[in-house]
């Protein structure tokens, strides 16, 4: 069954075929379907990729070695996608190549992603000891990320911001501060208006 | 959907005084070229710069095979981003510049300077309506530069044109179209234009979805929220576009200190689930 959809999706050879593949694919969760999945993420083909992401958000933990594993180094357009991927999963065994990337990655769509996706961990999967050791890396690379010279890559570190001061407590008066100075300094008014967002979701 | 790298390849080793004295000497056509974008790039406003520039657009020496003028055309583009009005009656006169490429850039950068005088210069290349409009044979181009005068007329707010830009909503080049809905739409405010762009947000072809896309953004049009989100266009345009959308709420709902009305809490939930 899982390998007809497969078979399907590399057949497909049209735009309009290949986005009904990867669906069927999807819908499936198979984790025979993962590593195609990914492959899809390649195509240059944004409504089979969003279609694969889900996929793959779908399946859950199951499909973050694979995607870990294969995140291409060449391609950022497939990259931005494999980053969206983990970001969604929010499993903490991508921690690290999501701070990584949210630093250091040349493609802004890339950034993006990993940094948002930093604000939204599953924490609850890591052993106690770990969490806050874990959060404080996430803090620290977001409080870097507000440096970033694109303005949609800052606009994502204020989301990730966000999502870390409402899930830890002990980082609000940080987070709040830093948002504060977004409001006020950043030359961007979309960033300062995400700022002033996140600032009234945190004293909510 | 360009991505920049956070190094610029090497560019910001060039100082303003080499690039000016690049732009000058005229043996090596490739680093005026050079130059001339460069300054422009990173709005090296000054006057010597300025001076240098607009000098280029008077050269004679950088020609292409088919007559255009590369460098004049580069130098025109660069004298939009500085932001001093002198520069003005030069662009008025590049917009009669035999070479179409210069006469696009001309009015593109009279759009960013915001100079009204630039007008009745810009509403000339409109002569003849939709009818004399036409492809230019063996080129890939119309007559004139329709889209970037009629962006620049909406973005000038050049009401007095109104009659002679609405006809060209029915351009058969869906471009222009798309760039007459755009200029009524920021003339009028009236929504059938809006909507025009909306649907255009349904072209069979990707580059007219990105187009509408960031003339929509350009325009403001806050309805047009939930179908950007939905288009069949890259995340990194959509948010560029919506980011237009929600600065323009903001600019309208907010007086002095920023404040989020309904509908920008709206947009910005839209861009998150984009990120």
């Amino acid at each position: 069954m899982t390998n007809e959809l497969i078979q399907a999706v590399e057949r497909a050879n049209s735009s309009e075929s290949l986005f009904t593949a990867v669906r069927e694919l999807a819908a499936a969760r198979e984790e025979e379907g993962i590593s195609t999945l990914i492959k899809i993420l390649g195509y240059n083909n944004p409504g089979a990729a969003i279609a694969a992401v889900q996929g793959l958000v779908e399946l859950g933990e199951v499909a973050v070695p694979a995607l870990l594993e294969q995140i291409d180094g060449y391609d950022y357009g497939a990259r931005a996608w494999s980053h969206r991927a983990l970001a969604k999963i929010g499993d903490p065994r991508a921690l690290d190549t999501l701070i990584e990337a949210a630093l250091s990655d040349f493609a802004l769509s890339v950034r993006r992603a990993a940094a948002k996706g930093l604000g939204s961990m599953n924490w609850a999967k890591l052993a106690d000891e770990e969490v806050l050791p874990s959060q404080t890396k996430a803090l620290e690379t977001l409080l870097k990320v507000c440096q970033d010279p694109e303005w949609v890559v800052r606009y994502a570190a204020v989301v990730g911001l966000e999502g870390l001061a409402v899930t830890q407590s002990e980082f609000q008066s940080k987070i709040s501060a830093q948002l504060q100075q977004i409001i006020d300094t950043d030359e961007e008014l979309t960033v300062q208006a995400r700022a002033k967002l996140a600032l009234e979701q945190i004293q909510n | 959907m360009q991505e920049y790298s956070q190094q610029q390849s090497g560019a910001e080793q060039l100082t303003v005084a080499q690039a000016i004295a690049n732009l000058q000497q005229q043996s090596d056509t490739g680093l005026r070229y050079y130059a001339a974008w460069w300054l422009g790039r990173f709005r090296v406003n000054e006057p010597a710069a300025i001076d240098a520039l607009l000098a280029a657009l008077e050269d004679e020496v950088d020609r292409s095979p088919d007559g255009g003028y590369p460098l004049r055309r580069n130098a025109a583009r660069a004298l939009g981003k500085l932001s001093d009005r002198r520069v003005v009656p030069a662009l008025i006169g590049s917009l009669s510049s035999s070479d179409y490429y210069v006469r696009e850039a001309a009015a593109q950068s009279l759009e960013m300077l915001g100079d009204r005088s630039a007008i009745p210069p810009l509403v000339k290349l409109l002569a003849g309506g939709v009818e004399a409009a036409t492809q230019v044979p063996g080129k890939p181009h119309l007559v004139q530069p329709y889209e970037a005068v009629l962006e620049a007329l909406g973005t000038l707010g050049a009401t007095e044109a109104i009659p002679q830009i609405q006809p060209f909503t029915q351009h058969p080049v869906e471009k222009v179209q798309f760039a007459a809905a755009r200029a009524m739409y920021q003339l009028t405010k009236e929504e059938i234009y809006g909507k025009r762009l909306i649907r255009g947000l349904q072209a069979e072809k990707l580059p007219l979805r990105r187009s509408a896309l960031m003339d929509l953004g350009a325009i403001g049009y806050l309805p047009a929220a939930e179908a950007i989100a939905r288009a069949g266009v890259e995340n990194s345009i959509k948010l560029i576009s919506l980011k237009g959308l929600l600065e323009r709420e903001i600019e309208n709902s907010s007086s002095d200190s920023l404040t989020l009305s309904e509908p920008s809490i709206q947009v910005m939930k839209i861009m998150d689930s984009l990120l």
